[in-house]
């Protein structure tokens, strides 16, 4: 499969050589069609059939060069499997893992007091009212005494030594964008402005208008970066984060149900139509959410791998995020390649762990926690964790699913993940002392469409990132076992829904439609509307033929409570806001809707997809509508 | 350590505008022929410094064309004199063989299309290199030669200011003429 691979790839730099070679003679492309030189998709003909280069409709053949040595961690995907441009040659695990900065609050915010109402005046782009300030007055007093702000411009960052330095638009000017650390019981307030360049500026793609998501906060609607409420340069926008537990003004007052903590969640730009492009700028971070049992203190609550400093506001040892990315780089000018035209989502052939291609990362002989994050494009991904030297895969736990802490540990051999879901995971590195530990990729993918459904062999995936396990530690692991731990008890998923929604996902003509309907590019149709503190039952269906998709909910995680009738794995028995769809799948969703009010879209999170309207927007409101199909 | 060799990068990177990147990529250096029997040259004479929205159909088509087509004309009447100023619409043939300039030309009479929309054709080698490169292609090889089933997707961009996405041809009119207006940041 390999070495059939290299042939028809060499086939391709041959034939684009030899083009060029009579491009040089002067014969005109007509009259190299006339003469029978040039085939229909632009190429030499071949007899090795290049319509897998060309199907992506770019120029190939850009740079087929592999590393050489011993040890082979060129991509999979350079090799062929799923890349329709060949990044240049980059060299692996030597440079160590970026940690991201945690955001520090401000005394004083920049620009005006905040406003319950829009400060439209003083450039403001939020259009409603912060809705938690007038409906809960008492356990939401104005204004949050915890500020921050992030201002999201254009930066210069290196992704890798054999790489120019790169343009890209983050937080702070950085990708990954700062953490945020926050507390349950803690409301905060960030001011979000939008200092991006005019567009003739973005480098080749990426639209300088923003609508910051917080992925799974239960956000206000107002808050939560909903796609059409983008804003412009210039502008700033508000963000009320009410960090609060679901349920606390109804099922579970005051403070709301501890079994309905969330804990990694991240926020990304989700301007309609153009999120993809904005999100693979760099327009993305973590935000973590503490509690009095997920603490980030290894010596307190569920005792979680975590020792932090006095700073809250600091990272915190042995609890690292890891943002994974696949990114393409144009072979001739060595930056950010996005392909514009793609509509079936785009496959990178390099990997990215917080922003850096391929790192290595020092780890002490102990567990650690890794909160680990797809963040697209459109990749899907399994992880394993593999020592090289014997090709073993060496089981480790998985605590969360989507950031949620699960019912209890469970010893996994690797995590599945579409775009957007987050696992947590705790990796003992104790009987590792001295060696070499990878993480690597051997789901199979080749196309936009999802991966073809074959696990390469350990060793033969894609090495994403190195460990370097040291011979001793600075911190004794003060850590529970996780093999006795307990954490949340799953909520009721029992209650007999108020409503039952079906959603078929399908795909006519190239376009996507949800129970046959387009979206608007104004997000103006409401779909549906929930009646607030009901139950509902949303049952999901991949009708798209050859598609699979990882579908996001916004404000409101579910219970997943039958794929294709059957009850889901381990893994899933927990709470989710993203449902990997996969062929011709059925799967039944249980939800509460409870806090707030408002629009709220649901969309595919392969993020070429969303922007090509695989999304709807539905409502909560306090009567709801009764529409089975809408 | 086990890292790989040293890849040898080459010593420096070019230095090409992304705007060129672009033309390059996704614009080949072909010249076609509008219904008004005009032969253009893709980049310079139909997407150059404009604002563009494209897409593909062809004339005998009994599927998705007539009411994409009859969607766009909808489209063009809520865009008004724009179109044809510093907004240009193309539809690009998939059977050149049978979609002569003239048959193009009656295609855009009976729908009364405005000035500013061209319908294309050209050699088919040619117009089959323009739609691979513009990505109006199916993953799937089967589906992508049936041509009852060819992709409804609408290409809009800003060819100046670099910004492009792309629609469903059959989402409401007023929906695509604001995605449109939406790359038009000069007028915002």
């Amino acid at each position: 499969m390999r070495i059939s691979r290299y042939r028809e790839k060499s086939a391709v730099t041959t034939a684009r050589k030899n083009r060029l070679e009579i491009i040089a003679a002067q014969l005109s492309r007509r009259e190299m069609v006339k003469f029978g030189l040039i085939g229909a998709s632009g190429y030499l003909v071949s007899k090795h059939g290049l319509s897998h280069w060309a199907s992506g409709g770019l120029p190939v053949g850009c740079d087929s060069r592999t590393p050489g040595g011993a040890v082979d961690f060129t991509s999979q995907a350079a090799k062929g499997r799923g890349g329709n441009m060949a990044s240049p040659p980059t060299r692996a695990f030597i440079e160590p893992l970026p940690i991201p900065a945690v955001r520090r609050p401000v005394s004083i915010l920049t620009g005006p007091a905040p406003t319950i109402a829009p400060n439209t005046a003083a450039g403001e782009g939020r259009t409603r009212a912060h809705q938690a300030f007038t409906k809960y007055p008492a356990k939401f007093p104005f204004a949050p005494a915890v500020k921050f702000e992030t201002h999201q411009r254009p930066g210069q960052m290196s992704m890798s030594p054999d790489l120019p330095l790169q343009p890209i638009w983050g937080h702070d000017g950085v990708w990954p964008a700062p953490t945020y650390h926050a507390r349950y019981g803690e409301q905060i307030l960030v001011r979000n402005f939008n200092q991006l360049p005019a567009p003739d500026q973005n480098g080749g793609f990426g639209i300088p208008e923003v609508s910051t998501h917080l992925h799974n906060l239960h956000s206000p609607s107002e808050s939560d970066g909903f796609p059409c409420d983008f804003f412009g340069r210039g502008q700033f926008y508000d963000h009320h984060y009410t960090n609060v537990l679901a349920g606390f003004a109804s099922t579970h007052p005051p403070d709301g149900d501890i079994n309905e903590a969330l804990g990694t969640l991240w926020y990304h730009d989700h301007r309609v139509d153009f999120t993809a492009q904005n999100v693979y700028k760099g327009l993305a971070g973590f935000y973590l959410l503490y509690n009095q049992l997920d603490t980030g203190n290894e010596l307190t609550g569920f005792r979680l791998p975590g020792v932090p400093g006095s700073d809250f506001y600091a990272p915190i040892q042995f609890d690292v995020p890891l943002m994974i990315a696949d990114r393409i780089f144009d072979p001739s000018t060595g930056l950010l390649f996005f392909d514009l035209f793609n509509l079936d989502g785009i496959l990178g052939d390099k990997f990215l762990v917080n922003g850096k291609i391929q790192p290595f990362f020092e780890v002490e002989p102990r567990r650690y926690r890794f909160r680990v994050l797809n963040s697209g494009p459109s990749r899907w991904y399994q992880v394993f964790l593999t020592d090289k030297g014997t090709n073993t895969q060496i089981p480790f736990w998985l605590i969360s699913n989507d950031g949620n802490l699960l019912p209890k540990p469970l010893s996994v051999n690797s995590i599945t993940m579409g775009v957007a879901e987050r696992d947590d995971i705790i990796i003992d590195f104790r009987p590792f002392a001295g060696k070499t530990l990878y993480f690597e990729n051997r789901l199979e993918q080749l196309d936009g469409r999802g991966p073809t459904g074959n696990t390469l062999a350990a060793g033969a995936g894609d090495f994403i990132m190195q460990f370097r396990v040291k011979g001793t530690v600075s911190v004794a692991d003060g850590s529970a076992d996780p093999a006795s731990q307990r954490f949340y008890t799953l909520p009721d998923k029992t209650a007999a829904p108020r409503m039952t929604r079906t959603l078929q996902f399908q795909r006519g003509n190239g376009q996507w439609q949800i129970n046959g309907r387009l979206m608007d590019a104004d997000c103006s149709t409401i779909r549906f509307r929930v009646q607030q503190n009901s139950t509902e039952q949303w049952i999901l269906q991949n009708n798209s033929g050859g598609w699979m998709h990882p579908i996001h909910i916004h404000v409101e995680e579910f219970q997943i409570l039958s794929r294709n009738g059957v009850a889901p794995g381990p893994s899933e028995v927990s709470r989710k806001d993203v449902s990997p769809l996969h062929h011709s799948e059925t799967v039944r969703l249980f939800f509460r809707f409870r806090d707030w009010e408002g629009r709220y879209p649901l969309h595919c999170h392969n993020v070429v997809h969303e922007d090509h309207a695989m999304m709807l927007r539905w409502e909560i409101d306090q009567t709801g509508d009764t529409v089975p199909v809408p | 350590m086990p890292t790989s060799s040293d890849p040898s990068p080459p010593k420096s990177w070019a230095n090409t505008s992304a705007r060129d990147l672009i033309h390059r990529r996704y614009f080949p250096d072909v010249m076609l022929t509008t219904h008004d029997g005009k032969r253009v040259r893709l980049f310079e004479d139909l997407i150059f410094d404009k604002i563009v929205v494209i897409n593909f159909f062809y004339a005998t088509c009994e599927g998705i064309c007539v009411p994409i087509t009859a969607n766009l004309v909808k489209v063009q009447g809520l865009l008004r004199d724009r179109v044809g100023r510093d907004i240009f619409m193309y539809s690009f043939t998939l059977k050149p063989r049978l979609d002569s300039p003239a048959v193009l030309k009656e295609y855009a009479t009976r729908f009364q299309t405005g000035p500013g929309w061209s319908f294309v054709t050209g050699d088919p080698d040619d117009l089959e290199l323009v739609r691979r490169r513009m990505g109006f292609v199916d993953p799937d090889p089967k589906r992508d030669a049936d041509k009852l089933n060819h992709t409804g997707m609408v290409r809009y961009g800003n060819e100046p200011l670099q910004l492009w996405s792309a629609c469903p041809g059959m989402s409401r009119p007023d929906s695509i003429a604001k995605s449109i207006l939406a790359v038009d940041f000069a007028n915002r």
